[in-house]
């Protein structure tokens, strides 16, 4: 009788352990915690920190439709409405390849040059096993001027048109708001005049602070390491990124007009000490061309 | 001895209930959809890694939703999902603890399809709400399949809409439950 009663209570305590379980979370159930690795996204809300490559990549499948305007010097005053009514432009259209790899091309007003870059990240900021801290970036581009020479006999050829940049980019976001990264870079331009070097190198530094949901503040400069004699100066851009839905607005003072990196890098003419500041802006309108699906 | 094998008999017996009665998944579907007639675009997403669990003698369910897990149409949508609206990476997790009303209707050892009522709570973007909504579960050889559609309002869950989009964006995105649950073996 004793051993049945054992039983039984064993039993009755063995149902009660299974209903009290019941009452627990059912959420233990579903627990997995996920190790997977996750890629860090929306380090920079665009492709570009301001005049610079950035940290991000466009989405595969994805065209960016880039237009910048760079207009005339602030301290030309009222006259010529602070610079507005002269306006230097680039039109560009960028390419998500894969989630590391983007390609893009542009032409620019100034020097009626054209631009192309492939940019490719082997290692990406992610989070979870086998994660990096950091996401590191390499660019390859080409630029092509098309301005008539002033003696065609003697520069007529086309290589003397060509410049090429080579760029590595270690970018961290850091926090929600913060991303930072650095990048160091090559301009190579086969003909220069001779006050600018022909193998150009810098150190760029760019950085984003977002301060609401669709709005940021960005900071892009380079500091050029030789050629510091020559009457250039290193670009400095302060912008604000404000994002309206499909767009993206880069807002910006600079001292630099060029929209390529040869030609930011070895043409900024302005000074910021001199007040020879311009406002500019990059429009980004993002297009799926492929991976729609329903 | 012959009682207590009867007591072990009971006890397999109850043990094996025991074993039966949750049903859970964890790549169930949830569609949303936020079209309103002025969109430019069909603004729909899909989740396809659910996780759910019902417990049959309560009515005990459970949802749990990863916000990341939503796949768009359109790569900018699904980062405006992310970034903008819901924000993924403060609140990673939605999830729905309710209660099947009327979980003594069904048979869950008979295939067929039973309506049922579903009260509970809604978090999303560190918001809590209650929610009623009908749907069926149907029971098909011993696995159910949940179906359910309802709609909420997003200024429930502060969510807000830039003006600028205001009316592209519905502003009660419709959600539409379909999970199949297998038996929980432990």
């Amino acid at each position: 009788m004793t051993k049945h009663l054992v039983a039984l209570l064993l039993l009755v305590n063995l149902s009660n352990g299974a209903f009290a379980q019941d009452n627990t979370d059912l959420s233990s159930i579903l627990n997995s915690p996920r190790q997977g690795k996750e890629y860090v996204k929306n380090a920079f809300k665009s492709t570009r920190v301001i005049n610079g490559h950035s940290m991000e990549f466009l989405a595969p499948g994805t065209m960016d439709f880039r237009i910048l305007h760079r207009f005339g010097q602030l301290d030309n005053g009222v006259k010529n409405f602070f610079g507005l009514d002269e306006a230097s432009m680039r039109m560009g259209f960028d390419f998500g390849l894969k989630r590391n790899l983007m390609v893009g091309i542009g032409r620019s007003t100034f020097k009626k040059e054209f631009d192309g870059y492939i940019k490719y990240a082997p290692i990406s900021q992610s989070t979870g096993s086998g994660s990096s801290p950091v996401t590191i970036a390499f660019i390859a581009g080409m630029t092509a001027n098309t301005i008539d020479w002033p003696d065609s006999s003697k520069y007529g050829e086309f290589n003397a048109r060509l410049a090429y940049y080579y760029q590595a980019i270690i970018g961290r976001k850091f926090s929600n708001r913060l991303t930072l990264q650095l990048s160091p870079t090559i301009v190579h331009t086969n003909l220069t005049p001779l006050s600018i070097p022909t193998d150009q190198f810098a150190l760029g530094i760019g950085g984003r602070f977002k301060f609401s949901k669709r709005m940021a503040f960005t900071l892009d400069y380079s500091y050029r390491l030789n050629g510091r004699s020559s009457e250039r100066y290193d670009p400095l851009s302060i912008g604000v990124d404000i994002e309206t839905g499909g767009h993206v607005f880069q807002l910006h003072f600079s001292n630099a007009t060029g929209m390529n990196e040869r030609a930011y890098l070895t043409e900024t003419t302005g000074s910021w000490g001199k007040g020879e500041i311009r406002f500019g802006f990059n429009l980004s309108r993002v297009f799926q061309l492929k991976g729609e699906k329903d | 001895m012959k009682k207590l094998f009867f007591v072990l008999l009971a006890y397999a017996l109850t043990y094996d209930s025991m074993s039966q009665e949750k049903y859970f998944t964890k790549n169930g579907t949830i569609r949303i959809d936020a079209t309103t007639n002025a969109s430019l675009e069909t603004i729909r997403g899909i989740n396809r890694s659910v996780s759910a669990v019902l417990v049959t003698q309560t009515g005990k369910l459970l949802f749990i939703v990863l916000m990341k897990g939503f796949e768009f149409q359109k790569a900018l949508m699904q980062e405006h999902f992310n970034e903008n609206y819901v924000e993924s990476d403060k609140y990673p997790k939605a999830d729905f603890k309710g209660q099947v009303q009327n979980i003594d209707e069904i048979d869950f050892k008979k295939n067929g399809s039973y309506p049922v009522n579903v009260k509970g709570q809604l978090t999303m973007h560190g918001r809590t709400n209650p929610i009623e909504a009908t749907g069926s579960i149907q029971v098909r050889d011993g696995k159910l399949l949940v179906n359910s559609t309802f709609s909420i309002a997003l200024k429930d869950y502060n969510i807000t809409i830039p003006g600028l989009v205001a009316d592209k964006v519905s502003k009660t995105v419709g959600i539409i439950v379909e999970c199949f649950l297998d038996p929980f073996k432990k």
